[in-house]
């Protein structure tokens, strides 16, 4: 035999070379078909609106200018949006918490009726369509006069994250060990001291997740907002003001991109700076709405 | 033998119960108030003929009647509504699911930046749906959008119902918001096999290399037969949420061009026409056909199951 021989081609190799060369090739399309929309995004959102019209096509801006900012923040009043956003988003986050955490214990760790038919409903809380319940609900709150009340839509947002927000917390509970509660009760800690003091500050990661996903869930929303809110400008969110910009007369383009970024910019970060800490939580949750 | 008593005289089993659903309560009392009780009431307003302003006369138990299923099931729009959300949503399933796939094979081993990649791929899923779908409209627009000007001559991707494609007549705007579904969803898909992938044995793979298999034989006999269910249960989230989606349509399209679905239309004799009744009827028929789908897909999928 001689010297340079190289092992034939066999099917194996063959298709261990295409998927060396294939690889790499799907992981650079699917960051291209991800990625660069945003890119775009904040390209145009800092551009001169003549310029893109002159020049669709190139992606670098000639010259800067915050002027689509400055439009879109003060003259349009997302600063407003924003605030209002911030705080449905803050008041859904806290009551989603105060009114899961009990219920997931009680899920977790304590035996009564109707235990198992809970997960029944929550399931189908879960899957069930958001707009047919939002026909009543409009109704309702057209009849009560909460149409452009915040509270009224917290209360919505609640509703719909409470279920798997009691789904995630149920399951982290189990995890924490029994024999700790014990040694609390024996130690004096009722049963509300016990979830403070004891199962709460071990379920940190469960926590964030949970909070994180009403967050997603509040700051995303579009459907609600725009049923309950559209006709009181001075309460609208970010999601329904930008909504209802688009729909505006001859709004540019850069200003459109520029209230996306400042819809957009305020979850990517809040989800990338807590993401560490999830773990599989998101995968649960973050549709819905 | 009973239970020791506690210092109110009652068991400690009957308290714990007590306890429970004390804590419980809140929860249930939202979930109740705010979802199952208007998905009741959105029963009844099917079967009666309301609007905005007559609903204080109508009432709860006004008169019941099924004019507003007959009115909105001899609507032609309606067919058509129900026949584009089903292709909508079986494309968009089929899709987001294949691409989440083969992101997570991807994904799957080390590499350098593997983590900045997995952040790029999230992003659609988390950004907000309105400021993905405008720019979506921005980047596809014929005067100024990216993409046309890439193109030899501009599409108007989202506001043209049908179009030529190599000489065969293809429904542009149904295919862009189906394009648009599976961008936005793929992440999902991704995030739950990814998961499943990281947490399946190595020596099964091991071993068929051992025995010769070849990349392609590994995934088909040995790596996706372990992913069928979490594919399973993907198919049915993707393909409920789908089905009843409103946002993403409404938001591209605005339902025109050949595009509306059921739940815009809902939202359109909602708001538009102001007629609740027609409104929930359509709501209703919408859930029922969806629950059908279910049922159908559990018996046939749960059936595979049992004979494995």
């Amino acid at each position: 035999m001689t010297g340079a021989t190289r092992p034939p081609l066999t099917r194996d190799r063959l298709e261990r070379g295409l998927l060396r060369v294939l690889k790499p090739l799907v992981i650079a399309a699917l960051v291209l078909a991800t990625a660069f929309p945003f890119l775009y995004m904040a390209m145009l959102s800092v551009r001169d609106v003549q310029e893109l019209i002159l020049e669709p096509g190139s992606l670098w801006p000639r010259r800067f200018t915050l002027s689509s900012y400055a439009d879109v923040l003060g003259r349009q009043g997302f600063l407003t949006f924003m605030r209002n956003s911030a705080i449905v988003s803050a008041a859904s986050v806290a009551a989603t918490l105060l009114i899961s955490i009990p219920g997931a214990y009680a899920l977790a760790r304590l035996r009564f009726r109707g235990r198992r038919q809970v997960h029944f409903l929550f399931l189908a809380v879960y899957l069930f369509p958001a707009i047919v319940p939002a026909i009543p609900l409009f109704v309702l709150f057209t009849m009560l006069g909460l149409r452009g009340s915040l509270g009224g839509l917290v209360l919505v947002y609640v509703a719909q994250t409470v279920p798997v927000a009691v789904y995630m917390l149920r399951n982290y509970f189990e995890t924490v060990p029994e024999s700790v509660e014990e040694a609390a009760a024996i130690d004096g800690c009722g049963r509300i001291g016990t979830i403070l003091r004891v199962v709460l500050p071990l379920s940190k990661p469960a926590l964030m997740a949970t909070g994180l996903y009403a967050f997603m869930i509040a700051w995303n929303e579009f459907l609600f907002a725009l049923l309950f809110l559209v006709e009181k400008r001075e309460s609208w969110t970010v999601s329904l003001g930008l909504s209802q910009l688009a729909g505006g007369i001859e709004v540019p383009a850069t200003v459109l991109m520029a209230g996306s970024v400042v819809l957009t910019l305020p979850i990517v970060a809040v989800f990338f700076a807590s993401e560490r800490l999830l773990a599989g939580g998101l995968a649960i949750g973050a549709e819905k709405g | 033998m009973t239970a020791p008593a506690g210092p109110s005289g009652r068991t400690l089993r009957e308290r714990e119960a007590r306890a429970g659903l004390f804590l419980m309560s809140p929860t249930l009392v939202i979930t109740l108030v705010v979802v199952v009780v208007p998905l009741l009431w959105a029963v009844m307003l099917a079967f009666q003929n309301v609007r905005l302003i007559n609903i204080r006369r109508v009432g709860l138990f006004g008169r019941y009647t099924l004019e507003n299923f007959a009115y909105v099931l001899a609507e032609p729009g309606f067919w058509s509504a129900l026949a584009n959300t089903l292709v909508y949503t079986v494309a968009g399933t089929v899709l987001s699911i294949g691409v989440g796939l083969a992101a997570a094979l991807a994904l799957r081993g080390a590499f350098p930046g593997r983590t900045l990649v997995r952040a790029s791929i999230l992003i659609p899923y988390v950004a907000p749906v309105v400021a993905v779908a405008f720019l979506w409209q921005v980047m596809l627009s014929p005067q100024y959008g990216i993409v046309n000007t890439w193109l030899g001559e501009p599409i108007a991707f989202l506001s043209q119902a049908e179009g030529a494609f190599l000489g065969v007549r293809v429904p542009v705007a149904l295919l862009t918001v189906i394009a648009f579904e599976a961008w936005r969803y793929f992440p999902f898909a991704f995030l739950f096999i990814l998961a499943r992938l990281q947490a399946l044995p190595p020596e099964l793979d091991e071993a068929a290399v051992v025995d010769g298999a070849t990349p392609t034989q590994r995934f088909r006999h040995v790596t996706l037969p372990q992913l069928w269910r979490v594919i399973a249960l993907l198919s049915v989230l993707r393909f409920v949420f789908t089905f009843t989606k409103f946002d993403d349509v409404y938001l591209l399209t605005g339902g025109g061009a050949g595009t509306e679905v059921v739940a815009v239309r809902v939202y359109d004799f909602l708001t538009a026409r102001d007629d609740l009744g027609a409104s929930a009827a359509q709501a209703i028929v919408m859930a029922a056909v969806l629950v059908v789908f279910l049922v159908v897909y559990l018996r046939s999928f749960g059936g595979a199951e049992a004979r494995r």
